[in-house]
């Protein structure tokens, strides 16, 4: 795998984590993990619960600290930023979004709020400047608000856009997650389980919306996913976590085909044709 | 032939378990929801004899009981208490009468009423009515009154502003709000060269207002700086501990703030620019126009804030934290914003009180206050400015305009019923913000659960 390829190449490796290691006391979480992700990919994290992948996802958005590792991200300029030891925020800041396992949105916030908030994060209007109503305020004030409605009309939720987040279905409240993650201009888009809990035709919709921003966008996305069937048509490569480690790496169809894949993980449900039943 | 001589014998004895059971099922009398209303009605009246009683009597601690069951006042109440009951349960027909005999009247009202406060003219138009209200409506009042107008009702409703930029738009729970007002009110002292301490020139108490603003900011970051990492509960402790410790200093310290003796003679406000010569004096009237303008400056101001980038972030902060960060949101720093806003808000009435009254001391910063304000802005409405506006104004006059009503030491009881009546029925305030849940309070979201547990 070679990385040198230039900077706007969807080639090029955005995000790359080496040898991450988190452990909460005596109990290892992730062992040495190592996952390469390119612009131009759909990459879909899979594994048994209990495997490490929402803990992948937290080290890698700054919400846990690997003590071992580390995870760089390259940005426009062809820049390395290392992303262990950073805030939140200011991960976020430097292009990489996610969506949360448990929707968490901001329930009291309109569907456009929602978005123009994830948007204006990027904003230079300080609080002086709103007070005192200066037109560099106000021209940012309607340029995140034009980029909210256009990523509703993306993710396809323009029609709902003065309703409460909060009273939203959960399709659309799963919808509306990615359109706030898209809103803060990210070159990853870190997806954790976006089907869970919508129905058959909401995943048609879901998989052609991930492909959309993948291509459109020109977005990397990084994918938790326990819907075998959306994994396989969405996904360009396939990494399995299990206990922690990465078991397996390659393309959908070298993954079903893995030995070692089929019995940590695929082999309980390649008898079972409906692999969401045993989720549940 | 044994088959139906065993159903024979089994039927009665099934029979009498389902009484024993439907028995042991039926509810007890007093528990049917009517009789339970109309206990609580008569336990309403029995508090209403007691509280409209006679006053205590410290030598024989049962007189004012005694005098209230002895009395004719007690039956009034309990009936009250009936009358209330029968109409409650009996009264749906009468009520339904009504409402069908009055729908023509009310309902254009009640539906013009929902369409006009949508509209921004309507609404600009009643702010503007309401204004024109609050400065020309004490011309006609007595000197009395203003006082009480300008000592509680304008101060309160400036400190309720602050104090909801905290707590009803950033979500921090803060008890302590009015140690920033303290810290106002002994700018205030040492700018016009009153405390102990001499500041190196003296101002105008018009200038002390932003350098007041300015220092209660100060304060703000650096109490907010290392606990506003701290969430809910804990952060209302904090808070709570620096409120002891602004009014400890200021009780204690000899040399700097001239201890629990206090300051006197802080002067009034003054404006000199050439043609222009002006003194406030004793009259309340002044303070209460100086304060209007205060007033309004901060509604503008934080109205923009509100509906701005600002707002919104405060807003999804509150709603839930670890999502905001993960949206790029500084939250530490919005959280910070938030409390030095509202901390200059309470900066700039504390140096307005302490110039009014000309003598301040700590004992006019007691921990009370900091409550009695929180509870005017959730009174009004959490978050939402007209309802901390009447809120706040509606509560601080209360017990003024109790004051010859009923006896002078139940005043604050009263507005203790009040409230509790208030939560009850109506959680959200008065005039609750459209930006946050009806009725139910934000969730307090307080650990990092950001998927499985692993």
């Amino acid at each position: 795998m070679t990385t040198t390829t230039t900077a706007t190449g969807t080639d090029e490796v955005v995000l790359e984590a080496s040898r991450v290691t988190l452990r909460f006391g005596g109990l290892t979480s992730l062992s040495e993990v190592s996952l390469r992700m390119r612009r131009g990919e759909v990459l879909a994290v899979i594994g048994p619960n209990g495997a490490g992948k929402t803990s992948l996802f937290n080290s890698l958005t700054g919400f846990y600290h690997p003590q071992e590792g580390r995870v760089t991200l390259r940005d426009e300029s062809g820049a390395t930023h290392e992303l262990i030891g950073r805030k939140p925020h200011s991960v976020n800041r430097l292009g990489v979004a996610r969506t949360f396992q448990n929707i968490r949105l901001f329930g009291a916030l309109t569907a456009l709020e929602n978005v123009k908030v994830a948007a204006e994060t990027r904003e230079r209007s300080g609080p002086l400047g709103i007070a005192l109503g200066l037109p560099h305020t106000r021209r940012a004030d309607r340029a995140s608000g034009e980029r909210a409605e256009q990523l509703l009309e993306f993710v396809g939720l323009a029609a709902r856009r003065y309703e409460r987040a909060g009273s939203l279905s959960y399709g659309d409240q799963r919808r509306l997650e990615i359109a706030r993650a898209l809103a803060t201009g990210p070159r990853v888009l870190l997806l954790d389980e976006p089907a869970a809990g919508t129905n058959p035709t909401e995943k048609l919709e879901l998989t052609a919306l991930i492909r959309r921003i993948n291509r459109e966008l020109g977005v990397g996305v990084l994918l938790i996913e326990h819907d075998m069937r959306l994994v396989m048509s969405v996904a360009d490569r396939v990494a399995v976590l299990n206990f922690g480690r990465v078991i397996a790496e390659g393309t959908p169809a070298e993954i079903q085909r893995d030995p070692a894949v089929v019995e940590a993980y695929l082999g309980a449900e390649a008898a079972q044709p409906d692999p969401e039943e045993v989720e549940r | 032939m044994s088959a139906v001589i065993e159903q024979r014998t089994e039927r009665p004895a099934k029979a009498v378990s389902a009484v024993v059971v439907a028995g042991l099922r039926r509810e007890r009398w007093y528990r049917q929801p009517r009789l339970r209303r109309l206990g609580a009605l008569l336990a309403a009246g029995l508090l209403l004899a007691v509280m409209t009683g006679e006053q205590g009597n410290g030598k024989d601690l049962l007189y004012s009981l005694r005098g209230t069951l002895a009395s004719g006042r007690l039956w009034v109440c309990l009936g009250l208490g009936v009358v209330a009951w029968v109409l409650a349960e009996t009264g749906a027909p009468l009520r339904a009468a009504a409402v069908r005999l009055l729908a023509p009247v009310t309902a254009p009202i009640a539906r013009g009423g929902e369409l006009a406060v949508r509209r921004r003219g309507v609404r600009v138009t009643a702010a503007l009515v309401g204004l024109a209200l609050a400065v020309f409506v004490p011309l006609a009042l007595s000197r009395a009154t203003n006082q009480v107008l300008v000592d509680w009702v304008g101060i309160y409703i400036l400190l309720a502003l602050g104090l909801n930029v905290v707590i009803g738009w950033a979500g921090l729970l803060d008890l302590g709000f009015v140690a920033f007002f303290a810290i106002g009110g002994y700018s205030a002292a040492f700018w016009t060269g009153h405390l102990p301490v001499k500041p190196p020139f003296e101002l105008n108490p018009f200038l002390v207002i932003p350098v007041a603003m300015a220092t209660c900011l100060i304060a703000g970051v650096l109490l907010g700086g290392p606990t506003l990492r701290l969430r809910g509960d804990y952060l209302a402790i904090v808070t709570l501990g620096f409120h002891e410790i602004i009014y400890l200093v200021a009780k204690n310290s000899d040399g700097l703030t001239n201890g629990s003796l206090g300051v006197f003679g802080i002067p009034h406000f003054s404006v000199g620019l050439g043609p222009v010569q002006y003194r406030w004096k004793l009259d309340p009237l002044d303070y209460w126009w100086l304060l209007l303008g205060l007033i309004v400056l901060a509604v503008l101001v934080l109205r923009r804030l509100e509906h701005s980038k600002v707002g919104r972030t405060w807003a999804a902060i509150r709603e839930d934290e670890v999502a905001a960060a993960a949206h790029g949101v500084d939250t530490v720093k919005y959280k910070l914003m938030a409390f030095a806003i509202g901390a200059s808000t309470s900066g700039a009435a504390g140096v307005v009180y302490a110039s009014k009254v000309g003598f301040i001391n700590p004992e006019n910063f007691p921990l009370l206050y900091s409550v009695l304000v929180l509870a005017y802005v959730i009174f009004g409405g959490m978050g939402s400015i007209p309802g901390v506006l009447l809120g706040a104004g509606l509560l601080a006059w209360l017990p003024h305009a109790l004051k010859d009503v009923v006896d002078q030491k139940d005043r604050f009881m009263y507005m203790g019923a009040l409230l509790v009546v208030m939560m009850i029925y109506r959680p959200q305030g008065l005039l609750p913000a459209r930006r946050r849940r009806r009725g139910e309070p934000t969730p307090a979201r307080s650990s990092v659960q950001t998927g499985d547990a692993q």
